[in-house]
């Protein structure tokens, strides 16, 4: 990749009405880097990375990302999110479609793949992600964690250069929730940028380069697993941890 | 057959409905029913389709304009609007288009643009309850992937919406279809219309009747169950739970 920094917000700032949700919030991602986002509920995690690809706009700042800036008029927005996935907390999977239709879909509308090219790299990626034998299978008529994999595939399917991840655990049983881990954990080391806002804390400690800890829409502690678990500097976010990490 | 109703003495003569001409007229109005019924059924699901996607998408003046058309139409009566339709209408036409009308059976498609446009200002709203009910995070995620507005209503929103909105579509497309007897207002030869001509030429007019009421029921019974058998074939797994009628 030519460009030395993925993801790059400048002095960002986003009202929701009277809500100041980010507060000249800036933050550098690398290439190939893991951050992992947390904090509580309200305080701009989901919305941070909604920006990113530009579900929503943002009022002031800037938003670069790989080299270009997002947040211009006229930037090509079919692009930017073919460049850039992202897989929700409720999944938003098509009921209408077969998995394998799901991930079939953007391929073939928005990047011009035949059917035929699009389906082989449906196959391989419900492979990856450990369910082949699903491929015809409804989204009712999955697990929730066969769910979120097959979400993380179609959004794979385009081939992105970013992922980002808004809670991806967090409406799954305890039992599915490792198995998404582990597809998240694979794509980690393949190198893929990711931000993740997550609260599971074993993931962050495994795999997350970087642990940035939001509130009320700006940055309050960033750091390497290390020091930001064993050493945290602020009280908020001792307080925060704490809560997290009791049960 | 003779029946004594309270002193009502009313001779039955089922064989009106075949004898002389009535046999032809009837099936004429049927097939004429049938034929304006489906063309403007076209057309207001297309409208209906059109304006209720367009009411619920992020552009202002795309969403007035919807409005506009489903107020507009759907808030004057149907007889009024055959009335627009057949004497209003054509004196705006040019005139080679006009008189093409009027050796084209010119009622027939004033009747079907009536019963189109007015019916597809209620299938509107119809469909937009449905697009309405289907989550907003689904738009987003269709957008997340890169599909333009355009392709997320096409591929996702409208056929989710149409799946969950069978029942109260099947409820208007009858509507529709026994609307198309106030065609008979402008002269459409529809089935009413025959009805009523066969009762003029025989002064039997509850044999008439007995026969339109029938061939309704028949006509909207069938429309009824050919609809739940498209619930059925395109209900989605798990989306809706349990699939009823018929």
């Amino acid at each position: 990749m030519k460009n030395s920094t993925a993801i790059e917000f400048r002095q960002v700032n986003k009202w929701f009405g009277k809500l100041h949700v980010l507060r000249d919030f800036s933050l550098k991602i690398d290439p190939g880097e893991v951050v992992v986002v947390c904090g509580p509920s309200g305080s701009g995690k989901s919305t941070l990375i909604r920006c990113v690809n530009r579900l929503e706009p943002i009022q002031s700042g800037e938003i670069i990302v790989l080299g270009e800036s997002i947040t211009q008029p006229g930037v090509n927005l079919s692009s930017l999110r073919a460049r850039v996935g992202i897989v929700f907390q409720s999944f938003n999977l098509f009921p209408h479609m077969t998995a394998l239709e799901n991930i079939m879909l953007a391929p073939v509308k928005v990047r011009g793949l035949t059917r035929d090219e699009a389906e082989k790299t449906a196959r391989a990626l419900l492979e990856r992600v450990g369910i082949p034998e699903k491929a015809n299978n409804y989204p009712a008529n999955l697990s929730g964690g066969q769910q979120q994999r097959v979400a993380i595939a179609r959004a794979l399917a385009m081939q992105p250069a970013i992922m980002l991840f808004d809670e991806p655990t967090s409406a799954l049983d305890p039992e599915m929730i490792n198995e998404v881990l582990d597809v998240m954990t694979d794509l980690a080391k393949e190198g893929m940028t990711m931000i993740v806002i997550t609260h599971e804390m074993g993931f962050a400690k495994r795999v997350a380069r970087r642990i940035v800890f939001m509130d009320e829409g700006q940055v309050i502690e960033e750091g390497g697993p290390d020091s930001f678990f064993d050493a945290p500097k602020f009280d908020r976010t001792r307080q925060f941890l704490s809560k997290i990490l009791s049960h | 057959m003779r029946g004594r109703w309270r002193g009502v003495k009313y001779d039955f003569d089922w064989s009106v409905l075949w004898s002389g001409e009535s046999g032809g007229w009837l099936l004429q109005g049927i097939l004429t029913t049938l034929e304006i019924s489906a063309l403007a059924w076209l057309l207001a699901v297309a409208l209906g389709i059109l304006s209720g996607a367009m009411r619920t998408v992020p552009f202002a003046p795309l969403r007035a304009i919807a409005t506009f058309y489903v107020e507009f139409f759907r808030n004057v009566p149907i007889l009024v609007w055959m009335f627009f339709w057949y004497f209003g209408v054509p004196p705006l036409l040019p005139h080679a288009i006009r008189d093409w009308l009027f050796n084209h059976g010119a009622e027939f498609w004033a009747g079907m643009f009536a019963l189109g446009v007015y019916h597809g200002a209620r299938m509107s709203e119809v469909i937009r309850s449905g697009i309405q009910s289907i989550p907003k995070t689904q738009f987003e995620a269709s957008m997340a992937m890169g599909l333009t507005v355009w392709q997320a209503y096409w591929l996702v929103i409208v056929p989710v919406a149409l799946r969950l909105i069978v029942p109260p579509a099947t409820n208007e497309s009858l509507n529709l279809l026994k609307n198309s007897s106030v065609a008979l207002t402008i002269s459409v030869a529809e089935l009413t219309f025959q009805t009523r001509q066969i009762e003029t030429y025989t002064a039997k007019a509850i044999e008439a009747l007995t026969a339109g009421t029938l061939i309704y029921l028949v006509l909207c019974v069938s429309i009824a169950i050919i609809m739940a058998r498209i619930e059925r074939r395109f209900a989605i797994p798990g989306l809706i739970a349990r699939v009823g009628a018929g």
